[in-house]
């Protein structure tokens, strides 16, 4: 029976496939200080125009290693006072007519995007290193895992242009898959190398913003468990004294 | 005790039950000394429903149940639940409790339920706790329904309307129904608050007295063990039970043991895992409600899904009704059969121990159907085992077993060779 319950918890993991898959890189995500600074950094002057983050506020970046100075002088572009959350300044209702959708809200997007294909830092990796040029599109940018996306290649002057090379590959079902390999086309200010490091350093920041208390709640989970295990094993032998006399 | 204190529990005891009442339902109250693992589940269902109210009464204080947009454009009780996760001290923490709760509500139910059918523990004479019991699954499955809206994601909100839709499938009165439910003819703000009246004060109130007349009920018969035999048949010279032991401080030390190694498994998801790879919180409910933008696949959290696949089975209208409205009829049949456990079962023992082949070989396909259409539950209906196997057969499948376990329940239990069951208890 125990066995049988151990098999079927563990079910679900095994049984996975079908419909669209979706290929996703490993995203190398970092809590280091200095990645989730860069990263911040890159957020504040990429993102944080088009896309709010409105449940996070400046003065929590202190928790990266951040001055209260230091987040006033450099990063603080849509807010008057530190404790005010990432909000901007476009309106939603024009941003429609400009994209076609507004700009989501970035706060909980690295918790949202996750999937049985990959984690929400998977999924943003992928998506910030796959934009391709595409004159069909109205920005002139598609994307390989958000086809037709609204948002155009803002990180364009960093990765330079990448042209996509379309090829159709057999699924095992009769039916056609779309493969697109993506190849360099004119050079950005960062190295591939360097791209990536700076896509992932701002992936990491979007999962740090996500949860800023992830890790806080990594630390005294493992206090709470040891304890536990402690009061177990007390809990256990004071069951064992009161039962001694019961046969 | 000193003398005072004693005087001071007269005067009490002579205007309200206090002594007796701990005896009766703690150190006088004697339960079989041989209960096992299945045993625990039942004290930490309390635990959970503890749990969950006290974190709940700490969500109430910061949560606002208001679909309106804010300045950001984002629903405000959606902002209000990141707002207790980020800004609240310590809210991040009430709210991990209380959404782990929910699905650890779940598992202890289903395991209790479990137990009652590897021991026969609906059995007469304690039919009633059974129905209790039911009853308390039902409103659970509504209160947990209705908290799930609260978040105000896009699974709250879609999962809603399709459950909600549901109702309009009844015949005559369907459609207003389903209109008195949201109080709106869409999912809306009207709804969301209704279902946070119902969600904090309402089912509670409900769960409570189900959960003390289930107890109660309990202590009147006597708790069942995992021999199926009543240990009130031999008593002692003293007039208690021969198998019976003083459930204080017996089992109260002993379910301190059960709370503990609970607790370790809890805080495990609440610290390292509250998302519960998806499955407790679902990655779609971190988007804010969008009633313009449908997901393309709307599952519901996983304690439903078993009850969901029963009612994804019925695909065929029938004497000139909608297939909707019999797969609402499969899934709260699907609940309401459970009640009749109590006579549908006709074998002479009551314990797995001494059941035949046929109950244990029936239960153990019973167990793995209902796991596997709660794993579908969670799947499109086109959902492929390994690519291959579709889904939607062996949904329907298990369906129509999960059915025909009950309904022929009185025969085969019936037919069933079992063993002679012991006078008492055997350890």
């Amino acid at each position: 029976m125990k066995k049988l319950l151990t098999a079927l918890l563990f079910a679900p993991l095994l049984a996975f496939a079908s419909g669209a898959e979706l290929h996703l890189d490993k995203a190398p995500v970092s809590t280091e200080p200095a990645a989730l600074q860069n990263g911040a950094k890159l957020f504040v002057n990429y993102c944080l125009n088009c896309h709010g983050a409105s449940y996070m506020r400046y003065n929590r970046l202190q928790q990266i290693g951040l001055s209260e100075q230091m987040i006033k002088d450099n990063l603080m572009f849509t807010a008057d006072k530190v404790g005010e959350p990432m909000r901007i300044a476009m309106q939603r209702d024009e941003a429609k007519q400009w994209f076609g959708a507004a700009p989501p809200d970035l706060t909980v997007v690295a918790r949202s995007r996750a999937s049985e294909f990959g984690s929400g830092a998977d999924w943003l990796y992928t998506y910030l290193r796959g934009f391709y040029r595409d004159s069909e599109r109205p920005t002139g940018w598609n994307n390989v895992i958000f086809e037709n996306v609204g948002m155009p290649h803002v990180l364009y002057e960093l990765q330079g242009e990448q042209l996509a090379k379309v090829s159709e590959k057999d699924d095992g079902h009769g039916g056609k898959i779309k493969e697109i390999h993506l190849e360099q086309g004119k050079p950005g200010k960062m190295s591939k190398d360097e791209y990536d490091k700076a896509t992932a350093d701002l992936v990491s920041y979007l999962v740090w913003m996500g949860e800023p208390m992830a890790e806080t709640r990594k630390t005294i989970g493992t206090f709470v468990i040891a304890f536990l295990g402690l009061l177990f094993v007390l809990s256990y032998l004071l069951k064992k004294n009161f039962w001694k006399d019961i046969h | 005790m000193t003398t005072k204190a004693q005087a001071v529990l007269d005067w009490v005891d002579e205007r309200f039950p206090l002594t007796s009442s701990i005896k009766g339902h703690l150190t006088e109250y004697y339960a079989p000394k041989n209960f096992n693992f299945w045993y625990f589940f039942g004290s930490l269902a309390l635990l959970v429903l503890v749990i969950q109210i006290v974190t709940g009464i700490f969500l109430v204080m910061h949560y606002k149940p208001d679909a309106s947009l804010n300045a950001s454009g984002v629903p405000v009780a959606f902002a209000s639940v990141e707002y207790i996760m980020r800004d609240v001290p310590g809210g991040w923490i009430i709210r991990y409790m209380h959404s782990t709760g929910a699905s650890a509500f779940f598992v202890v139910v289903y395991l209790h339920m479990f137990r009652g059918l590897l021991y026969g523990s609906y059995r007469k004479p304690r039919e009633l706790i059974w129905i209790f019991g039911t009853l308390i699954f039902l409103a659970l499955m509504a209160e947990a329904f209705m908290g799930y809206l609260l978040p105000w994601g896009q699974m709250s909100f879609w999962g809603a309307q399709v459950i909600v839709n549901l109702f309009s499938a009844i015949p005559v009165i369907g459609p207003d129904l389903s209109v008195v439910i949201r109080g709106d003819f869409v999912v809306s703000d009207a709804t969301l608050n209704r279902f946070f009246s119902f969600h904090v004060i309402a089912v509670p109130l409900i769960l409570i007295g189900l959960v003390v007349a289930h107890i109660v009920a309990l202590h009147e018969v006597g708790s069942n063990n995992p021999d199926g035999v009543e240990i009130k048949k031999k008593k002692g010279a003293d007039g208690h039970p021969l198998d019976g032991i003083p459930f204080h401080p017996y089992y109260t030390v002993k379910d301190i043991v059960g709370v503990v190694g609970f607790l370790i498994v809890f805080s495990f998801i609440v610290f390292f895992a509250p998302e519960g790879g998806g499955y407790f919180l679902e990655f779609n409910n971190f988007v804010p409600a969008d009633p313009l933008k449908t997901p393309p696949h709307i599952a519901p959290v996983w304690y439903f899904t078993p009850f969901y696949s029963l009612l994804r089975a019925m695909v065929w209208p029938l004497f000139g009704l909608d297939a909707k409205f019999w797969g609402v009829v499969a899934m709260g049949g699907g609940v309401v059969i459970i009640a009749f456990l109590p006579w549908l079962d006709r074998s002479p023992a009551k314990s797995i121990r001494y059941r035949g082949p046929i109950f244990k070989t029936l239960l153990t396909i019973f167990i793995i159907g209902f796991a596997i259409l709660g794993f579908l539950g969670t799947k499109p209906p086109s959902y492929a085992f390994f690519g291959v196997i579709p889904g939607a057969p062996v949904a329907q499948l298990f369906s129509l077993y999960y059915f025909l376990f009950f309904l022929t329940m009185p025969v085969w239990s019936k037919i069933d060779k079992c063993k002679p069951v012991p006078d008492r208890v055997t350890g």
